[in-house]
């Protein structure tokens, strides 16, 4: 990489290592078997493209899920209808979910701050109902878009190999789950990664800092920038819609609510608990959150009543109520608590508190100025 | 009847806000290569003036010309891109960047134009366009600074990167709203040497501004405005000179 710096390329390689290993590292905490390890990698691409447009430009999107969801439902029919090999479908769902960012985009981005955030929000939920309505020949509405044996797939039928047993997306006959399915995942995280790396130290991603930053001066200064926030809006629908293709990979069923506000704020959470605006926190934030969401889910009742067994009678009933409440279908209670929390006391994400750990272990050394990566609120722009 | 050097020419221009009359039938035609004063009392239009020559305001009746191009109805960015820079009263910068960035994202936007989705390019490999940042930046006095974030300088810094950041694009007319405003008397000076330093460039100036020692010492052409009236122009000795300067602004004050 001849034009990569050395930090850039060393940032990139270690990266790399982290996500590679996960299924050692994340032994011990529990988490190192292939269906959570591909959350990991997919929530990690939705958010790495969701920080491209919040992150570097300030517009505040809720409407991301619509992409996710798009993204899912085209690798669903690329299997169905050309071939059960992810690679079409990856293609398939990148091209589709970026001609609806495109469309939604154009519109939403003809206003900014919170009236863009609104209009997001209100073409999402339009998706979705439409989903569940008027699309459902596509859709498949409640029920969900699923492979069936009798679909066509023309492509796999011209080589000849459209005989499967149980249809399985596949990478060159290989079946994608479990293990490869994760490592399949990694490799498109890892390329998102280095992708968002180039764009944000290029002199477009400058561009879009600008716009965040102040877009009075930008466009004084000659530049227009609706086509700027208009790229980037498009590009972070299509890691999204590449996301949601994953999803669909690893596995092949398709549905609406994937594309649900919930989903949408999902991601705006995971970007700003890790940092928004840099490159590693979306990251972090997404694999925080679906950790603890796999964690706090899971908890029922029953658990919770051995947990606080120490505790005297009538004592321990009543822990096991109120905790009750932020497990199992309450874990979005505790995100949200989570989200206060961080919000507050550490605006800038976990990012901020490594940064802020880090100049107090090297007081000597002052903080250098690093703007990308220090503003702390969702700014509106304009 | 617009000379062949005017190089901008405000056209019987009104602009109400309500039923505030904040500029009344102001014609003004500056000459290519000048420097021209704009003074007032507070509240007297001058700011507003501007915005209507960037396009942040459309006047409410009348037009602005630019080089035999009617500014009127372009968007600000286009305007920009015509040559056309400011510095503002209240600075507009990049608060959360670092001034060498802040001085590069206008370096660019001239290179590149109002859009380019350059995104296989490294800012760091851009070392032409760091280089003339750097090189703007020690005009300006600021070179030391340039990893700072922006929004940390003082008020003064501020502006003197502001003006960095208008001058890197070359323009060629540059808009002064109350350039040393909040700058110390040294500063204040440097800056004046500056700006006529770019003066022998042949760039053309339309300046703002409140401190007299400052337009006496730049200005070819000066143009009194009182209640959006333009109520005296022509040279400063003419200006010094005018009774209804004295009683309407300067006042007892001595220049
Ligand atoms: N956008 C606006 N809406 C309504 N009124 C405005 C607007 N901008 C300016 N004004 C009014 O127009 C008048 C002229 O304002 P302007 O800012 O042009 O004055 P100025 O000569 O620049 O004064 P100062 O020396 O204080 O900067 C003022 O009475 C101001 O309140
Ligand atoms: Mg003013």
């Amino acid at each position: 990489m001849r034009t990569m710096t050395r930090n850039d390329l060393m940032l990139l390689l270690g990266f790399a290592a982290v996500v590679l290993a996960m299924p050692i590292w994340l032994q011990p905490f529990g988490a190192a078997y292939p269906d959570l390890l591909q959350r990991f990698m997919i929530f990690g691409i939705f958010a790495v493209g969701f920080n491209i447009l919040f992150g570097l430009t300030g517009y505040l999107s809720f409407g991301h899920a619509a992409f996710f969801g798009v993204g899912s439902y085209a690798a669903v029919w690329s299997f169905k209808l050309l071939s059960l090999d992810a690679i079409p479908a990856m293609i398939f769902a990148i091209v589709i979910s970026g001609v609806f960012a495109l469309i939604i985009g154009y519109l939403s981005l003809r206003r900014s701050g919170i009236y863009f955030s609104i209009l997001t929000l209100a073409f999402a939920q339009m998706s979705y109902n439409l989903a569940y309505s008027v699309l459902t020949p596509i859709t498949n509405g409640e029920t969900g878009l699923q492979l069936t044996i009798n679909d066509p797939r023309y492509l796999d039928r011209v080589f000849g190999d459209a005989m499967p047993g149980q249809p399985v997306p596949t990478l060159l006959g290989q079946s994608l789950g479990g293990f490869t399915g994760f490592y399949f995942c990694a490799a498109f995280l890892i390329l998102t990664f280095f992708i968002a790396q180039r764009i944000t130290g290029s002199p477009f991603g400058m561009m879009l800092k600008g716009i965040k930053s102040n877009q009075t001066r930008m466009n004084y200064t000659g530049v227009n920038t609706r086509p700027y926030t208009l790229a980037a809006f498009v590009i972070s629908g299509m890691y999204a819609g590449l996301a949601g293709a994953l999803m669909a990979v690893t596995d092949p069923l398709a549905g609406a609510e994937r594309m649900q506000w919930t989903a949408s704020g999902e991601v705006v959470l995971m970007t700003i608990l890790g940092g928004a605006g840099t490159l590693v926190g979306p990251v972090l934030g997404a694999w925080i959150i679906k950790y603890f969401e796999n964690i706090f889910s899971a908890l029922n009742d029953s658990i919770l009543a051995r947990f606080w067994s120490f505790l005297p009678d009538g004592l321990d009933h009543t822990a096991v109520v109120v905790s009750g409440k932020f497990v199992g279908e309450g874990w979005f209670l505790t995100l949200g608590l989570v989200f206060v929390l961080i919000v507050v006391f550490l605006p800038g994400g976990v990012m901020e508190g490594v940064r802020r750990i880090t100049t107090l272990v090297s007081p000597k050394s002052k903080p250098p100025a690093s703007p990308e990566s220090t503003s702390p609120q969702p700014q509106p722009a304009e | 009847m617009t000379q062949p050097n005017v190089v901008l020419h405000v056209a019987d221009v009104h602009k109400r806000f309500g039923g505030l009359h904040a500029l009344a039938d102001i014609d003004l035609q500056v000459e290519e290569g000048q420097t021209h004063a704009i003074i007032g009392p507070n509240g007297a239009g001058k700011s507003t003036l501007l915005n209507v020559i960037i396009g942040k305001l459309a006047p409410t009746s009348g037009q602005v010309v630019f080089d035999g191009t009617v500014l009127t109805g372009r968007k600000p960015f286009q305007i920009n891109q015509l040559g056309i820079s400011r510095v503002f009263q209240t600075p507009e910068i990049f608060a959360d960047l670092s001034v060498l960035h802040n001085v590069m994202i206008p370096a660019l936007a001239k290179r590149d134009g109002a859009f380019k989705l350059n995104m296989l390019g490294s800012l760091e490999h851009e070392s032409a366009v760091r280089a003339e940042a750097e090189h703007m930046l020690e005009d300006v006095g600021m070179l030391s600074s340039q990893k700072d974030r922006a929004g940390s300088l003082s008020r003064g810094d501020k502006r003197r990167m502001e003006l960095a950041m208008c001058l890197i694009q070359h323009p060629r007319l540059l808009l002064l709203d109350e350039p040393t405003a909040g700058m110390s008397r040294h500063d204040t000076n440097t800056t004046i040497e500056l700006l006529k330093k770019i003066k022998s460039r042949g760039m053309t100036k339309v300046i703002i501004e409140h401190d007299m020692h400052v337009v006496f010492s730049l200005a070819d052409k000066i143009s009194v405005l009182a209640q959006g009236r333009i109520i005296a122009d022509g040279t400063p000795d003419q200006v010094r000179g005018n009774p209804k300067v004295q009683e309407a602004y300067l006042g007892g004050e001595v220049v």
